[in-house]
């Protein structure tokens, strides 16, 4: 009788799971398994799904295309600039906020605003800034007797362009995520501080920072392993990887090979590899998040 | 010295406000600038000058740009707004029955499975399209709305989300329900889902704003203007267009104003989403 109470209720647990699981299983875990079985071969037929050679001479393309080694410079490039310099604003930004300052709610509103914003959209917003004959900001720059700059046009100053739109595409998250923080750490440390006549920096070192431990971690964590996954900040403001591929990233290698070049193996090789890069993070982001689960 | 304090502070109110007033102006300015440019003329957006605002405003951009034959952004709004739409609608549909089963239905094996399912979320999802494309391919799907739709129909991370505020409803009321002969059905829609309102408002936000936001996907699984959605449309537009920066302001503006309209009349929700369920950037 309790057995077959319980197969029923699992039957009916299938049921209710069925829509979800189906989706999952036949668009993220078997293209998991099929894209690594792809990257092992040098030639797949992706009608019949047949590959020849089988090896890693995908993998050794891959790692031997200088263009891929110029994606994967560029990708870390932009999480090692983007990064730091957006946690360090935003952080700052969050203090300011959090300050008790009159119009707060304004401000809230102004900074969380790029958050909801489309990339190709606002990166076309950042085109017409950075355009090197009539954007505002060579007009800006001129002001103070600086030569135009050509932010689009020049390979050199690809990547400069990229991570400023980085960065500011990033702030808004961190800002969130920042002041939800800052707004959860104990007023009474910060009386207690103040009875002490702490001064001000000294609150911020042995107070504030400490208290936003593991909230900086995972914004360091996500945020690195976001970057590494830029790809539409690039089509945004470029409208393709920069002038002469100067801003192609590990996403837009893997989107060219397949799509343009029609190159499954290789394409599925560099996201392999991609994915690869990626997990070391998020297995520090979980070791740090189980730390943080025993506290 | 108490004066002199008191001073001191409200000098450094005025720089946290000037401070503030001046990120906020970096952080708006494009947004400014974009629908201030989709005003101008082509002399005024070309001018070597700097001119905040037009002289007059040229609405007429705006009808250019939704009429323009080759591009026409009255399709892809539509379109986007189906694709968003039914996403949302779909997502929303399995993340309720799946966290529902998963918080509510013992049967076994189920943490098993869901930890397997979670564990799915460690991969990329840009890995996952190489694959996707061909299984679109070889269901006939592709070029057409339904490919956009279907792949994005379920989430782990939304059922994980929905399962948390499940799992905080006592099992008490379950039980008492199930004794007065309520079906599980009943009871979910009756009970739990009248209940997890905000916590719904917000996954169906933050999924419509990913859907109508989406690009990778849809631009590689359409092919004609017929099935665009509006960021792939005003990708094509701004290398259609030259130097024509007035009318891309334009087109910048048609896919940028919902979200904006979108984030103000529900700042609160995505602002606790945010902060609640660290949900990706």
């Amino acid at each position: 009788m309790v057995g077959q109470n319980q197969r029923k209720t699992a039957l009916k647990a299938i049921l209710y799971l069925l829509p979800a699981l189906i989706i999952i299983l036949v668009f993220t875990v078997w293209p998991l398994f099929h894209t690594l079985r792809m990257s092992f071969y040098e030639d797949y037929n992706i009608f019949n799904k047949t590959g020849e050679g089988f090896g890693f001479s995908s993998y050794a393309w891959v790692l031997q295309d200088p263009t891929f080694h110029k994606a994967l410079l560029n990708t870390f490039i932009y999480a090692i600039v983007t990064v730091p310099v957006s946690i360090v604003i935003s952080l700052a930004i969050a203090i300011l906020l959090n300050s008790g300052i009159k119009g707060s709610k304004f401000f809230q509103t102004a900074y969380f605003l790029p958050y909801v914003t489309n990339a190709i959209a606002i990166g076309l917003a950042f085109r017409f800034i950075f355009h090197s004959e009539f954007g505002i900001f060579n007009k800006f720059l001129g002001l103070f007797g600086i030569d135009a700059i050509q932010w689009l046009n020049d390979p050199d100053y690809a990547m400069v362009t990229l991570c400023i739109f980085g960065v500011w595409s990033a702030l808004a998250f961190k800002i969130v995520i920042f002041l939800a923080g800052l707004q959860g750490i104990d007023p009474q440390l910060y009386q207690a501080a103040r009875i002490d006549e702490a001064g001000k920096w000294k609150m911020f070192t042995k107070i504030t920072l400490p208290q936003l431990g593991p909230i900086m971690a995972y914004q360091f964590v996500i945020a690195t392993i976001g970057a590494f996954k830029a790809y539409v900040e690039v089509v945004g403001i470029f409208g393709d990887d920069g002038p002469l591929h100067s801003a192609i990233t590990m996403v837009y290698y893997m989107y060219d090979k397949f799509y343009n070049a029609s190159d499954y193996t290789k394409a599925a090789a560099s996201g392999v590899i991609m994915f690869l890069i990626i997990m070391v993070f998020t297995f520090i982001q979980l070791r740090m998040s189980n730390r943080k689960a025993e506290q | 010295m108490n004066d002199a304090n008191k001073i001191d502070r409200r000098w450094a109110r005025i720089l946290v406000t000037v401070l503030l007033s001046l990120g906020a102006l970096l952080m708006l300015f494009p947004f400014f600038w974009m629908i201030s440019g989709s005003l101008k003329t082509i002399r005024e957006i070309t001018s070597p000058d700097i001119i905040w605002w037009p002289a007059e405003a040229q609405w007429s951009n705006y009808v250019t740009v939704l009429t323009n034959p080759e591009n026409p952004f009255g399709v892809y709004f539509r379109n986007s707004i189906i694709v968003s739409v039914a996403n949302t609608v779909f997502t929303l549909l399995t993340t309720i029955l799946g966290a529902f089963a998963f918080s509510r239905l013992e049967f076994k094996g189920r943490d098993r499975l869901f930890s397997l399912l979670m564990a799915t979320m460690m991969v990329p999802s840009q890995m996952y399209i190489i694959t996707n494309f061909i299984t679109i391919t070889r269901m006939h799907l592709m070029d057409s709305l339904w490919a956009q739709i279907l792949p994005y129909t379920a989430s782990i991370f939304y059922i994980y989300l929905l399962r948390q505020f499940f799992n905080q409803i006592p099992d008490q009321i379950y039980l008492a329900a199930k004794v007065d002969g309520c079906s599980d059905w009943k009871y979910l829609w009756k009970m739990m889902v009248p209940n997890a309102r905000s916590s719904l408002v917000t996954i169906g936000l933050f999924n419509f704003i990913a859907s109508w936001n989406a690009y990778l996907w849809p631009l590689m699984v359409t092919n004609t203007i017929q099935k665009r959605t509006l960021s792939i449309g005003l990708k094509y537009f701004a290398s259609d267009s030259g130097s024509d920066y007035h009318l891309m302001m334009a087109g910048a503006t048609i896919v940028v104003l919902p979200l904006i309209v979108i984030y103000l009349v529900f700042q609160k929700y995505i602002i606790q989403g945010i902060a609640r369920g660290g949900l990706k950037g």
